[in-house]
C-alpha cells in the first residue's frame, strides 16, 4: 500500500526570507485585534458582567422571532434585552441586565427571570426553556478575576519553563506566541461579536495549550540542529528546522483539524463559540511557531554557544555528520 | 529497544486494562443501556451543563454572624450578673459599633464582674487566642470585643450548620443526588441534577426560618413606634402582612427575655377545623416546651409576637399557660407555604441567612440534546481522523489508532475511579488530549521516516526515532501539566474542569502514545524482522 505523504521528502521552503513583512503583518493583526477589542468590545456574556441569561428553543418554527420578543420583553419594564442566535436560527438566549437592588434582595432578579419565562410561553405555544443562568455582580468579578489570573499565570509559569529547558530567548519567543494567538482570538470574537463566556476561557487555554505544543517541538529542532550545525548561519539553520517538523506540523494540524471540525459541524450548539475558537487558534498557533517563535531567536541572538559552551569550534560539516 | 522482559509486558497491560475496563460502565451509560447490578461501577459523572438540573450557589453574610454573637453575650453577661450570688448593677449597656460595652456602677465590684464575665468566653479553636477581649476603660466601662479569631470560628460552625440544614431540606423536597458543598469561607455550593425548575428550591433555602416568640411591649406609644423611635429594651418589628401601597404596620417588643423556635421536635402543616385556613402546628421538645410554658404562665393576659425571620406573624394574647409544649402559628399562610415553612421549622432555623448569588439551570432537553451530538461529532470525527492516520502511516497507523482508542477509554475510566465530573469545557480538554495524543504519534513516526531517509537501518530508526521524539513530547507535556495544575489550583468552574481532564489525558496519552506504542512496534520487529518498513 502507497501511504499518504503530504510533504514531500526533502521540502525547503525558505519560511523565514519573509520574515519581517510576516512580522509586520503578526503586529499589525495584533494591534487591529486589540483595536477591535476596545472599540467594538467583547459581547461579554453573564459570567463576566453578572445579569441574566435565558435560553428558549422555538421547537416548531424555523426562525425564533427576535423582533416580537424583543418588543414582548421590553414591554415587562426591566429594561431592553440582548436577545441573540446561538447555533440554529430557532434557539435564541435572552439576556437580561440584573434588576436594581438584586444584590441586596435575589428575590428580584428571581421575580424577572419568572416573569419572562412566563411571558414567552405565553406569547408562544412552542417555546421551550433550555436554561436560566443568573449571575451577580459580585460572582461574576470573581469569575473574570479567577479566569485572568489562570490565563495569567499559566503563560508565565510556561515561559518560565522553557526558558529553564532551553533558554531565555526560547521563553520569550514562545510568550510573544502566546500573546499573538490570544490577541487573535481575542479579536475574532470582538469582531463576529459572538458571545464571551467561561467556555470561551477554556478554549482559550485549549489553545494556549495547543501552540505551546507546536512552539515546542519547533524549538526542540532548534535546540538540536544547533548542537548539530554549529556553523550554519541562523536564518539557514531556523528554516531546516521548520522544514524537517514541516510533515509532522501538516499532520497534527489535519488531524486536530478534522476532530474540530465534526464538532462544529455537527455538535451540540452550545459549544459552537468554544470550537470555532480552538478551531481559529489551531491556524494561529501553527503560524505563529513558524513566524512569531522561531524569528524572535535571531534578533535575540541565539546561537550554538548558548547550548555548546566554550566549544564553537571543531565543527563537522553536515554532510560528514550523516554518514 | 526490542528487549521487553516478559514482566514489563504483563505490568504494562495490566495497567492498561484496569484503567480502560473502568471507563465501560460509562460508555454503557451514554449507550443507553443498563450496567448489570452487582459489578463495580465507577462512572463518569455528568455535569449540569450536560445532564441538565441545577447549579445555585448561595453565600452568607459573615456580619450577621457578629451581630448575634454580640447579642447572645449581652444576653449571657446580663443573666450571670443577675443570678450571681451577689447581684451586680450594670447600666449604659450598649452593642453598637460591633463591641458590647456597659459601666459597672460599683466600682469595686470590677474584678468580680471580669471573673464572672470570664468563663463566658472561650478559646477560639487551635489558634491560641480567645474569642473575647475583655478591657476595662474610663475605671468603669467593660469593653467586650469579639476577636477575629473567635468570628472566624463562628463563621464556620454557622456554615458547617447551615450545610447540614440545607441538606435537610432539599431531602425534605425529595430530590434525588444532590450535591451540598461548601465552597469558600462564606459560601454553599448546591448541584441538583435533573431538577425542572428550581424555584421551590429557592424559595425553601431563602427562608432563614428563624422563629422567635417576644413579648409585646404595651406600654409603647403607638405614635413613636410608628416613627420608629425604639423605647428603651425594646425593638420594633414590622408585621410581615402587608397592604399593598401602605407602610408596614409596626410593633415594639422586648427585645431580651423571649424565647427561641429552634427546640422543636416537630411542625406540620395543619388546617383550622373552624376557618380552614392553613396554619402550621408546632411540638417543642421538652427544654423548649418548659421554657414556654414558663413564659405563658407568668405573662398569662398580655399579648406576644410571633416573629419569623425579623417580621411579625401575628401577636395574640396569651389567655391561658400553654403547658403541653405544642401551639399553632397562623399568619395569612397558603397551603404551600405553610408546609414549606413546615420544612423549614424541622429542619431547624439556618444560623445565617443565605442569598442566591449564582444559579444556573439547564433543561434535560437541551442537556440531552447537546450529549447526543456530542457523541455523534466525537464519533465521526475520531472515524475519520482514524482513516486519515491508517492513510498516512499504515501499519504504524494501525498502532496508534488503537493506541488513541485506548487512551480514550483510559480517561474516562480514570475519571469514573477517581469521580469526577465531565462538563462542557472537560470535552475541550479531550479534544486537546486527542491532539496531543496524535501529536506524540506523529512527532515519532515522522522522526523514524527521517533517520530512514539518513539512511539507518530499520530498527535502528526506531529506536533513535523515540529517542529522539520522546524530548520534545516531555517537554511539550511538560508545559501543558504545569498550565494544567496552574488552571486547577486558581481557576473556578469550567477552568477547572478543563484542567482535570487535561491532567488525566496527559499522563494517558503518554502513556498509551510512547510507551504502549513501543511495546508493539519492538514485539512486531522481533517476530518479523523486516528489512524494510512501510512508512
Amino acid at each position: 500500500m502507497k501511504l499518504l505523504k503530504l510533504v514531500p521528502d526533502h521540502t525547503n521552503i525558505h519560511f523565514l526570507k519573509w520574515r519581517v513583512p510576516f512580522y509586520l503583518v503578526s503586529v499589525l493583526l495584533v494591534a487591529a485585534s486589540w483595536g477591535l477589542v476596545l472599540t467594538k468590545g467583547l459581547n461579554l456574556g453573564v459570567d463576566f458582567i453578572g445579569g441574566q441569561m435565558i435560553r428558549v428553543t422555538f421547537d416548531h418554527s424555523a426562525e425564533a422571532p427576535v423582533a416580537t420578543l424583543r418588543d414582548e420583553v421590553t414591554q415587562l419594564g426591566y429594561g431592553e434585552p440582548t436577545i441573540q442566535r446561538f447555533g440554529k436560527p430557532n434557539e435564541i438566549s435572552i439576556r437580561m441586565k440584573l434588576p436594581v437592588g438584586a444584590d441586596k434582595d435575589p428575590a428580584l432578579s428571581d421575580k424577572m427571570s419568572r416573569t419572562i419565562t412566563a411571558s414567552v410561553k405565553a406569547h408562544h405555544a412552542d417555546a421551550r426553556i433550555d436554561g436560566v443562568d443568573s449571575v451577580s455582580g459580585k460572582v461574576s468579578k470573581e469569575l473574570g478575576w479567577d479566569a485572568f489570573r489562570a490565563l495569567g499565570l499559566a503563560a508565565v509559569f510556561v515561559a518560565g519553563y522553557i526558558w529553564l529547558r532551553f533558554e531565555w530567548q526560547f521563553g520569550i519567543g514562545a510568550l510573544l506566541s502566546l500573546v499573538h494567538d490570544v490577541s487573535l482570538t481575542l479579536g475574532l470574537f470582538a469582531l463576529t461579536q459572538m458571545e464571551f463566556d467561561l467556555n470561551i476561557v477554556a478554549a482559550l487555554l485549549t489553545l494556549i495549550g495547543y501552540s505551546l505544543n507546536d512552539t515546542i517541538v519547533v524549538y526542540d529542532r532548534i535546540r538540536e540542529n544547533l548542537k548539530k550545525y554549529r556553523k550554519m548561519p541562523m536564518p539557514e539553520l531556523l528554516d531546516l528546522s521548520v522544514n524537517e517538523t514541516l510533515a509532522r506540523t501538516i499532520v497534527t494540524s489535519l488531524s486536530m483539524l478534522i476532530t474540530l471540525i465534526a464538532l462544529l459541524l455537527l455538535g451540540p450548539q452550545v459549544i459552537f463559540g468554544f470550537t470555532a475558537a480552538i478551531t481559529l487558534g489551531i491556524f494561529v498557533g501553527t503560524y505563529s511557531s513558524i513566524y512569531m517563535a522561531a524569528p524572535i531567536l535571531i534578533w535575540l541572538k541565539v546561537s550554538s554557544k548558548s547550548f555548546v559552551p566554550g566549544e564553537a569550534s571543531g565543527d563537522v560539516p553536515p554532510s560528514a555528520k550523516r554518514a | 529497544m526490542l528487549e521487553f522482559p516478559r514482566w514489563k509486558v504483563i505490568w504494562l497491560w495490566l495497567i492498561t486494562l484496569g484503567f480502560a475496563l473502568a471507563a465501560l460502565p460509562s460508555v454503557v451509560d451514554v449507550a443507553g443501556l443498563r450496567w448489570p447490578a452487582g459489578l463495580p461501577e465507577p462512572k463518569v459523572n455528568l455535569g449540569l451543563d450536560l445532564a441538565g438540573g441545577s447549579d445555585i450557589l448561595l453565600e452568607a453574610d459573615p456580619t450577621q454572624v457578629r451581630t448575634q454573637r454580640i447579642e447572645g453575650m449581652e444576653e449571657s453577661v446580663r443573666n450571670k450578673l443577675r443570678t450571681m450570688s451577689q447581684p451586680v448593677r450594670i447600666s449604659d449597656i450598649s452593642n453598637n459599633n460591633g463591641t458590647l460595652t456597659f459601666l459597672v456602677d460599683d466600682p469595686s465590684k470590677i474584678d468580680a464582674v471580669r471573673e464572672a464575665v470570664l468563663p463566658l468566653t472561650n478559646g477560639a479553636g487551635l489558634t491560641g487566642k480567645r474569642d473575647w477581649t475583655i478591657n476595662v476603660v474610663d475605671g468603669n466601662r467593660f469593653v467586650l470585643a469579639p476577636t477575629q479569631e473567635g468570628i472566624d470560628q463562628a463563621v464556620t460552625q454557622a456554615m458547617d450548620t447551615a450545610v447540614e440544614v440545607v441538606r435537610k431540606r432539599i431531602d425534605a423536597l425529595g430530590t434525588k443526588e444532590p450535591t451540598i458543598v461548601r465552597s469558600g469561607a462564606d459560601r454553599i455550593l448546591v448541584q441538583v441534577p435533573g431538577l425542572q425548575d428550581p424555584q421551590a428550591l429557592k424559595n425553601l433555602l431563602g427562608q432563614t426560618a428563624k422563629l422567635e416568640f417576644k413579648l409585646v411591649d404595651g406600654s409603647a406609644n403607638p405614635a413613636d413606634v410608628a416613627q420608629g423611635i425604639v423605647p428603651p429594651g425594646d425593638e420594633i418589628v414590622p408585621y410581615a402582612d402587608v397592604k399593598p401601597g401602605q407602610p408596614a404596620p409596626k410593633i415594639a417588643v422586648h427585645r431580651l427575655g423571649g424565647i427561641r423556635g429552634d427546640e422543636l421536635t416537630n411542625a406540620q402543616l395543619s388546617n383550622n377545623p373552624q376557618t380552614n385556613a392553613a396554619d402550621v402546628a408546632i411540638t417543642f421538645n421538652s427544654d423548649g416546651g418548659a421554657k414556654f410554658a414558663k413564659l405563658t404562665s407568668a405573662n398569662v393576659g398580655k399579648p406576644f409576637a410571633i416573629i419569623l425571620d425579623g417580621k411579625v406573624l401575628s401577636a395574640p394574647n396569651i389567655n391561658e399557660p400553654i403547658l403541653g409544649g405544642s401551639a399553632v402559628i397562623s399568619g395569612n399562610f397558603t397551603n404551600d407555604s405553610a408546609s414549606q415553612l413546615a420544612i423549614s421549622l424541622r429542619s431547624g432555623a439556618l444560623p445565617v441567612d443565605l442569598k442566591v448569588i449564582e444559579e444556573r439551570t439547564v433543561g434535560p432537553d437541551l442537556g440531552a440534546d447537546s450529549i447526543r451530538k456530542g457523541v455523534i461529532a466525537m464519533g465521526v470525527g475520531t472515524l475519520a481522523l482514524v482513516v486519515f492516520i491508517l492513510v498516512t502511516y499504515g501499519r504504524f497507523g494501525v498502532y496508534a489508532c488503537v493506541a488513541l482508542l485506548i487512551n480514550l477509554f483510559m480517561i474516562l475510566g480514570t475519571m469514573g475511579l477517581i469521580g469526577t465530573t465531565l462538563t462542557l469545557p472537560g470535552i475541550a480538554g479531550f479534544v486537546l488530549t486527542i491532539g496531543a495524543a496524535v501529536d506524540a504519534q506523529v512527532l515519532i513516526f515522522e522522526r523514524i521516516r527521517e533517520e530512514r531517509h539518513r539512511g539507518r537501518r530499520v530498527v535502528q530508526a526506531v529506536e533513535i526515532g523515540y529517542k529522539e521524539a520522546t524530548r520534545a513530547i516531555f517537554d511539550a507535556n511538560f508545559t501543558n501539566i504545569i498550565a494544567a495544575t496552574l488552571m486547577f489550583a486558581f481557576g473556578s468552574g469550567p477552568v477547572k474542569g478543563f484542567a482535570v481532564v487535561l491532567m488525566i489525558g496527559i499522563v494517558t496519552s503518554v502513556f498509551t502514545g510512547v510507551v504502549l506504542t513501543r511495546m508493539w512496534v519492538a514485539q512486531w520487529l522481533r517476530r518479523a524482522r523486516p528489512a524494510e518498513i512501510n512508512l
